[in-house]
């Protein structure tokens, strides 16, 4: 047996985000800041009204404005092709929000859909001179109301390749029956991204016109240059789409938005660079968010606590021109055994800016629906609701009918438990007081699916011991760059000083949209791919070489550490990266690679799992709730970076605080608008708000993904406004179905 | 942004002239409420007046006992200020309270006086707002009210004074010196903003070509019992749903003397003088808050989503009350 020392290598270890330095400094260039000359600015007018036909458009004013260089309407935009929706039914998966031809279309679809682009020498030149468009509309009568379109909704083919209404069983047989049951209808509001950095696209044609570069804010630069193409019938390798920092997304960015393509139309008509920043209230107005949901959970349990029926139906918003369904019933097909199971979601057609993902689309209502009426029922039934969680834990998917390929929840809720201190809890209601103060905990499950989707990358390993891995990958903060560049130090041997990961522009290989938590394992299956090739090439080059002690070695006889090839039964046999390339007189080796996920992907269910513990104080005389204590226990397997993980962990949390108790996009019914588009009235949870979080995290690899990992984006949010829910009831004796829970619903 | 003209004046005669020679003109202090109002195309003025760099940024104490506040003291010097923290820490409090520390250094007490309403649909320019565009209506009666008036408001407006600082002012019987051509006056806090009436695009009883000099707090030595309570959605950065600014004496069980303004609930910092008159001379106990609580909130009329703030209203009274109560008893 050998005695020498592996060391360890990069993934598992807290290294500091790559590119925090670059942003703390000023150094990380946002599309916006890209630096090019004779760059006009682009403004947006926006629709007054929320379905009609533009009648007429004056917009001599503006034209004659300081300034203003061009008034691009439908009058005299060029022609853009439609191009597949994102997530429609096309075997292309496109990057446009909807179908609506901005500009193409003298037809209203929804207050704040974009009418008109002014361009102009400045920024304040052209924002004036938008307001100096006015319109003329003939109304058609819009429908904005959820509940009053419910009669018409219709039940969608799938959400996101999941039936849209399942049976297992006679669930609602079996809740009449029940000895104990729970049923009630939950709501969620309308939610906004807010990102901080708003998006930007900087837009700027070749000469001939045969060329286009684009810096966009987006989560997607493989989609927008593909989209791009086709609108403007460009072959795609003439599109470059550049997005190096994205000053986060979470779903906003995904889609390519209206002012995009109306950003390149508009630098094709002026023949110059142009740059179009949203405002805040653009983007509320503009691009769609987080659609509002009604949730009917009802369960049923027998005497010992065993769940005999299952219930999550509901609504979602959406509009005909871009059918997104929040799949907000993913949580209960994995969460629960029980006896019988209906699940069911429809959809309403409304005239508004079309929805889209936000942070754990479907898993964030979902969960505080579901996880809020197995709180109900525990104290229904005076059980401990982390007991009655573990009494109806499946040993297999409930709906699949498959074994998870990885499952701790309950690990996660006894070392959550010990860690909390939850034994000290006191079960009744408004038993637990600090002064005016009434303090209540909370348990909440988290979930959200594993998803790995296809991708491609390359690598150089250069002569003097460096390596380099590229892909279209986005880093908007997730910590995505830094995971990928330890995944590379340990698939070369290198460490992780060594080697730089590039990301952010689709001239590098293939990857796909930074949604659904995939990146992590997508990329670095993509990253290991790459990396196998340009080895076998390396030991390629030594293998038959007269000249390397490493000759006549088969592949599986070498390993790749500390800069170099080594023989594996002789660690003192081998040679360095540099030395090889040097003896060749190369300087660098390529690798490049793809990968999907594999068969076994589909013989398993695979999910990424929490246990949440939530401690609020509720102001007895004004009820105002604030938390005092989070801690969240994850299970998501191999953890790459502790530091970045733990940080999207509580970013998560933070955003479903912000859920639970203070965000809401008010969306007023009589015009079709959001009236609080701006950070000070739409209340995201400012520092006083966020308590100091805990994490944990078990760190148990998932054996059948790449590296063991499972990515860590979207299960933050997840279950974050249960928990809160549930302390609140067992501070105050309160259920909030209904978010966010501001003090009012507590007076 | 439209364009504008800019000059900046050295002393107040001239700023005052520069004001009348100008069509369309106001005054930049800070700009944290005036320059975002232009950047959302609410406000266009012509001309802007700086007059930062007037001499007026000095806290002074005044014989008797009083303090002058110079108009262009920062919000954050007035809350740190040690002669505020100990003689009317209601003041302090309140300043604290409002905004961001961002903001608070930025922002002076002149323009904090002048702050307009944050009623969305007076930011939103395609909405009807009597206030932005006089005659065109008000959506926020049927709209989303929830962070509107109870009190004194009118069917032409129902929006809501935005200020902290304004009712610990109200609270402490401030009054504000202005200057305009070639005349000075004082104006009593509680009757420099005004109620909406059928006129809501006049938010105070200033002159166009009046300026703010000082804010000058009377000599009020039970103060030093007094505090700012302020109800919001979320801890920090966030309006009013509801404040109280009270200062309270009690001796031998029997209120001497109280001070009680309301923030949140009108269209100017609402002085509770119905409340102050149950309570002067009264014995200090929950039982009186409560009534005195009650007879402020009387005439209080809730919207569709405002109406909690009644009760939230009275609660908070009571609280805060029964804090100085208890706090001032141990003195």
């Amino acid at each position: 047996m050998s005695a020498r020392i592996v060391k360890p290598g990069a993934i598992g270890q807290p290294f500091s985000r790559v590119d925090g330095r670059l942003k703390v400094t000023g150094k990380a260039t946002f599309a916006a800041e890209y630096k090019v000359e004779n760059v006009a600015h682009g403004a947006l007018v926006f629709s007054q009204i929320a379905r009609g036909k533009i009648k007429n458009i004056e917009t001599s004013a503006a034209r004659n404005a300081p300034g203003v260089i061009l008034v691009l309407t439908h009058e005299n935009a060029p022609e853009m092709k439609k191009t597949p929706v994102f997530g429609s039914d096309s075997e292309e998966m496109g990057a446009a929000s909807s179908s609506i031809l901005y500009l193409n279309t003298d037809e209203v679809y929804f207050n704040g859909q974009p009418v008109a682009v002014v361009v102009a020498e400045t920024l304040e030149q052209a924002e004036h001179a938008a307001t100096l468009v006015a319109v003329e509309y003939e109304e058609k009568q819009a429908k904005l109301i959820l509940q009053a379109e419910k009669p018409d909704a219709v039940l969608p083919e799938h959400i996101p390749g999941e039936p849209s209404d399942l049976k297992q069983g006679d669930a609602e047989g079996a809740l009449a029956e029940a000895l104990y049951k729970v049923d009630n209808i939950y709501t969620t509001p309308p939610f906004n991204h807010n990102a901080i950095e708003l998006h930007a696209t900087l837009a700027e044609w070749s000469e001939d016109e045969k060329s286009l570069t684009v810096y966009d804010s987006t989560q997607y630069v493989i989609g927008v240059q593909e989209m791009l193409a086709k609108k403007f019938s460009l072959r795609k390798e003439n599109v470059r789409v550049i997005g190096s920092f994205v000053g986060g997304g979470f779903g906003g960015k995904g889609n390519a938005w209206a002012h995009v393509s109306l950003t390149v139309a508009a630098a094709k008509v002026v023949k110059r660079p142009v740059k179009l920043v949203l405002s805040r209230e653009g983007v509320h107005l503009s691009v769609g968010g987080r659609t509002p949901t009604e949730q009917r959970v009802a369960l049923a349990a027998n005497d010992v606590g065993k769940l005999t029926a299952l219930i999550h139906t509901g609504f979602t918003q959406t509009t005909e021109h871009n059918n997104f369904a929040e799949q907000f019933t993913f949580p209960a097909r994995h969460l629960y055994k029980s006896e019988n199971i209906w699940l069911r979601q429809e959809m309403v057609h409304l005239d508004i800016v079309p929805n889209t993902f936000m942070r754990a689309p479907g898993e964030s209502p979902g969960t505080f629906a579901l996880e809020s009426a197995i709180d109900e029922l525990a104290h229904e039934m005076g059980i401990d609701p982390i007991e009655l969680r573990a009494r109806n834990e499946p040993d297999r998917d409930p709906v699949k009918d498959l074994p998870f390929s990885m499952r701790n929840i309950k690990e996660a809720y006894r070392v959550g438990a010990e860690m909390f201190g939850w034994s000290k809890r006191h079960a009744a209601p408004r038993t637990m007081r600090d002064g005016r103060f009434l303090i209540g905990c909370g348990v909440a499950t988290a979930f959200y699916p594993a998803y790995q989707f296809p991708a491609a990358a390359r690598v150089e390993i250069h002569a003097d011991g460096t390596a380099i891995a590229q892909s279209a990958m986005h880093e908007m903060g997730m910590g995505s760059a830094t995971a990928q560049a330890q995944n590379l130090a340990d698939e070369l041997g290198l460490s992780f000083e060594q080697v730089r990961f590039e990301y952010g522009d689709s001239n590098f290989p293939y990857a796909p949209v930074a949604g659904g938590s995939n990146s992590t394992i997508s990329v670095g299956a993509a990253v290991k791919a790459a990396c196998d090739d340009a080895k076998k090439k390396i030991h390629g080059l030594v293998g038959e070489d007269d000249a390397s002690p490493l000759k006549g070695t088969r592949f599986d006889e070498v390993e790749f550490r500390e800069g170099g090839i080594y023989r594996r039964d002789d660690a003192t046999k081998g040679e360095t990266f540099h030395a090889i390339l040097r003896r060749f007189e190369e300087d660098k080796i390529e690798g490049e690679g793809e990968a999907a996920p594999g068969a076994e992907s589909e013989k398993y269910s695979m999910g990424s799992y929490g246990a949440l513990f939530c401690e609020v104080r509720v102001d007895e005389e004004t009820g105002e709730v604030r938390v005092s204590r989070f801690l969240g226990v994850y299970d998501c397997g191999k953890i790459i970076n502790p530091k970045t993980a733990s940080s999207q962990w509580r970013g998560g949390i933070t955003m479903g605080i912000g859920m639970a108790l203070t965000e809401e996009a008010l969306f007023d019914v009589r015009k079709g608008r959001i009236v609080n588009p701006s950070l000070a009235e739409y209340h995201l949870p400012v520092n006083l708000d966020v308590p100091n979080i805990e994490i944990h995290f078990l760190d148990i690899p998932d054996p059948l993904t790449p590296m063991g990992a499972h990515g860590v984006g979207e299960i933050g949010i997840t279950g974050v406004a249960a928990a809160v829910a549930n302390a609140v009831f067992n501070a105050t004796g309160k259920r909030i179905r209904d978010l966010p829970i501001t003090l009012d619903k507590l007076l | 942004m439209k364009n504008f003209a800019y000059a900046r004046a050295q002393d107040a005669d001239t700023a005052v002239q520069l004001i009348t020679q100008n069509q369309n003109a106001k005054f930049l202090s800070g700009g944290t409420n005036l320059v975002d109002l232009m950047r959302e195309n609410i406000e266009q003025p012509d001309h802007l007046i700086d007059v930062t760099g007037l001499p007026l940024a000095q806290v002074e104490e005044l014989p008797g006992g009083g303090v002058s506040i110079g108009a262009l003291v920062r919000n954050s010097h007035l809350a740190a200020n040690q002669i505020i923290r100990e003689r009317y820490p209601v003041l302090s409090q309140a300043i604290l309270m409002g905004a961001s520390a961002q903001i608070r250094n930025m922002a002076t007490t002149g323009g904090n006086l002048m702050q307009r309403t944050r009623c969305y649909y007076f930011y939103d320019t395609d909405a009807r707002c009597n206030k932005r565009e006089p005659g065109t209506g008000c959506d926020a009666l049927e709209g989303f009210n929830r962070i509107h008036a109870i009190l004194g408001a009118s069917d032409d407006c129902i929006a809501t004074h935005p200020s902290d600082m304004c009712v610990a002012l109200a609270a402490l019987d401030a009054t504000v010196h202005v200057t305009g051509t070639g005349v000075e006056r004082t104006i009593p806090i509680v009757e420099f903003h005004r109620l909406p009436e059928d006129t809501p695009q006049i938010d105070t009883n200033l002159q166009p070509d009046e300026l703010i000099t000082s804010v000058e707090l009377p000599a009020l030595p039970f103060a030093r019992n007094s505090m700012y309570r302020k109800v919001r959605d979320r801890a920090s950065y966030a309006f009013a749903l509801v404040s109280v600014a009270a200062a309270l004496e009690v001796e031998d069980g029997t209120i001497k003397n109280v001070r009680l303004a309301l923030g949140g609930v009108a269209h100017k910092p609402w002085r509770a003088t119905e409340a102050e008159k149950v309570l002067t001379g009264a014995k200090a106990d929950e039982e009186i808050f409560k009534r005195a609580a009650a007879e402020e909130l009387k005439a209080a009329r809730g919207y569709k989503h405002n109406s909690f703030k009644i009760e939230l209203a009275e609660r908070t009274i009571v609280s805060v009350l029964k804090t100085l109560a208890s706090e001032g008893g141990a003195r």
